[in-house]
């Protein structure tokens, strides 16, 4: 009988071929997914790929997902835009999702993910995968257009951070308050490219999208991917968007074997308070508490890791029959098309407009920065994933970073403001 | 790592958590690496991209090229001729990135007794500095070096002829 292995062990052993794996091992893997969008794909890799002479190794394994330069706001963006199209057509990809989500969001939404799949997406909230028991990881464009030719990439097998969470969120608190928490607690880079576990009954009671809120933001840890093991909350999910049956057989092995060697931490997810991440950094953490006396112009409710439909939801909650106070904005800029019609049919969407927001695009929108952003010296509290200076506007911008409840709260109020007194 | 010495190398020191975003900001991703290049920087050391020369290295604090994935990080540097980047620590993100372009990066744990404007070498294995104190580096697996030495790995793979 082989040892004890870890999640992150045992997915990239199957995707090298191999019965088990060693922490430090360097493994060149077989890629089942390589995801890329109009920023980090065609207009990066059809150069290189022609210059090569090279050809895509598997279109069936590619997706492309537009969602950062969509709707184009400039000729530059327009270019883009058209290049990411024609290539698409050249390659005949099958798989393109044009402007109707950002890709973290619509890959799993179609389907794409499944527990024991080794993927690589072109951007760094890729760990968004680990939520599936999908080892899944962000990679640059060359390396991209290595994997895109080869259909193979390396990896040093982690060793794996495990965080344990005991206990029950009260209401309020949501999983961008653990992974600010935990980011807080460890650092940008504290994850040290080692593979992150989320874990405990915390953990279990989380539907799947806030799930991927934890897998996407182990990016802001500096982790290579965040897992969670395989569950009946995986299965029901997957089957709601179509997956097979014959890929929710064994489901169960996708979780870390007991006793498997791993460094573990525990929080108490009861204990945890509201978390904001002052300017500029997401490690900047505290309890919401520190900052009760920030006034914000504006509110931002946006990103693959804060405006999917649970987000949404929760936005609505605390805006439920209220209207934000003068001299303040929110903006929201639902994650995918698919979660913003489900938020309209449950009048979702028309509370958050009865409260005076405004809705944009189902696309990156001001978190990626790459096109319209903040106005110099504009306060904003968002749910986005990074404040880094210079991110989201000119450096003169603050931001701070907030679970949806806490950003919605803080509209309301005009300063940061603690949801639970509200619920 | 015989051919991954330097000498005389000029240090630009620059402080802890550099990220992404300020080595090739978002506003002009859109554009070529050679308009990104000329913003490489500029929120921390706005005379960077104009007066940095071929050959001058960089040493920063921890968790240098921390946030997105957009290689344009790495390419930026390349671009702008950087020797090598030098850091307690690394994003692992960035950290292949930087080897796929051809980027030499050197953790090392004592990066921050360098100074600004200060002469350094690497003879292979360790930093030496001005004051001739020896600052040992982690070592790189064979296989980045092989890619460094290739000039990235767009050329290995130019090497392999992959059809």
């Amino acid at each position: 009988m082989s040892a004890a292995q870890t999640l992150a062990q045992k997915l990239i052993a199957k995707a090298a071929g191999l019965s088990h794996v060693k922490v430090g091992e360097v493994v060149t893997c077989d890629v089942d997914l390589a995801m890329f969008h109009d920023s980090s794909g065609p207009r990066r890799l059809k150069p290189m790929l022609d210059d090569l002479g090279a050809q895509l190794w598997d279109p069936n394994k590619v997706v492309l997902v537009l969602d950062h330069y969509v709707p184009a706001q400039d000729a530059d963006a327009q270019r883009i835009v058209h290049i990411t199209r024609e290539t698409a057509r050249s390659w005949q990809l099958p798989h393109v999702i044009d402007t109707e989500g950002i890709c973290h969001v619509v890959l799993p939404e179609r389907g794409h993910l499944k527990p024991g799949m080794f993927c690589v997406g072109g951007d760094s909230h890729s760990p968004t995968g680990g939520a599936f028991a999908t080892y899944m990881f962000g990679i640059g464009a060359t390396e991209m257009l290595g994997v895109v030719v080869t259909g193979k990439i390396w990896v040093q097998v982690p060793r794996t951070l495990r965080m344990h969470w005991q206990g029950a969120l009260q209401p309020g608190v949501s999983a961008k308050d653990m992974m600010l928490h935990m980011i807080g607690t460890f650092g940008m880079n504290g994850g040290q490219y080692q593979a992150v576990e989320f874990a405990g009954p915390a953990v279990q009671a989380l539907p799947m999208q806030e799930r991927m809120t934890l897998s996407n933001m182990s990016a802001e840890m500096g982790a290579q991917v965040g897992l969670i093991a395989a569950d009946e909350v995986t299965r029901e999910y997957l089957q709601s968007v179509g997956v097979a049956a014959a890929h929710l057989d064994h489901l169960a092995q996708w979780q870390s074997d007991e006793g498997a060697d791993c460094e573990s931490y525990f929080f108490d997810a009861t204990a945890l308070s509201p978390q904001v991440a002052a300017p500029h950094s997401p490690a900047n953490t505290q309890a919401v508490g520190a900052f009760a006396n920030t006034a914000i112009d504006m509110a931002y409710i946006g990103a693959c890791t804060g405006a999917k439909l649970a987000d949404l939801r929760a936005a609505a909650q605390v805006l439920k029959g209220q209207h934000l106070p003068a001299g303040v904005q929110l903006m929201v800029a639902p994650a995918s098309a698919r979660d913003q019609a489900q938020a309209e049919a449950e009048g979702v969407m028309q509370i958050l407009r009865d409260a005076g927001a405004q809705v944009l695009p189902n696309t990156c929108g001001a978190c990626a920065g790459y096109g319209a952003t903040f106005a110099e010296n504009t306060t904003v509290i968002s749910s986005t994933a990074r404040n880094f200076k210079g991110r989201m506007g000119p450096a003169s911008v603050q931001v701070y970073l907030a679970s949806p409840w806490t950003v919605a709260a803080s509209a309301l109020r005009g300063r940061i403001s603690d949801v639970r007194e509200m619920l | 790592m015989a051919s991954l010495r330097f000498q005389a190398a000029k240090v630009w020191r620059l402080g802890a958590d550099i990220d992404t975003d300020v080595l090739a900001p978002g506003a002009y991703m859109k554009h070529n690496i050679e308009v990104i290049a000329q913003h490489c920087l500029e929120a921390v050391r706005p005379e960077f991209a104009a007066q940095v020369q071929p050959g001058d290295v960089l040493v920063a604090g921890p968790n240098f090229g921390i946030g997105s994935s957009r290689e344009q990080a790495a390419g930026a540097l390349v671009h702008l001729g950087v020797r090598a980047v030098i850091a307690p620590s690394f994003s692992g993100l960035f950290f292949r990135n930087a080897f796929n372009l051809g980027l030499l990066l050197l953790t090392c744990e004592q990066a921050e007794c360098l100074q600004e404007g200060e002469r350094i070498a690497f003879d292979g294995q360790s930093l030496l500095g001005e004051n001739q104190q020896a600052l040992p580096c982690a070592r790189i697996p064979d296989f980045l070096i092989d890619m460094v030495q290739a000039g990235g790995l767009m050329n290995l793979l130019k090497q392999q002829a992959v059809r």
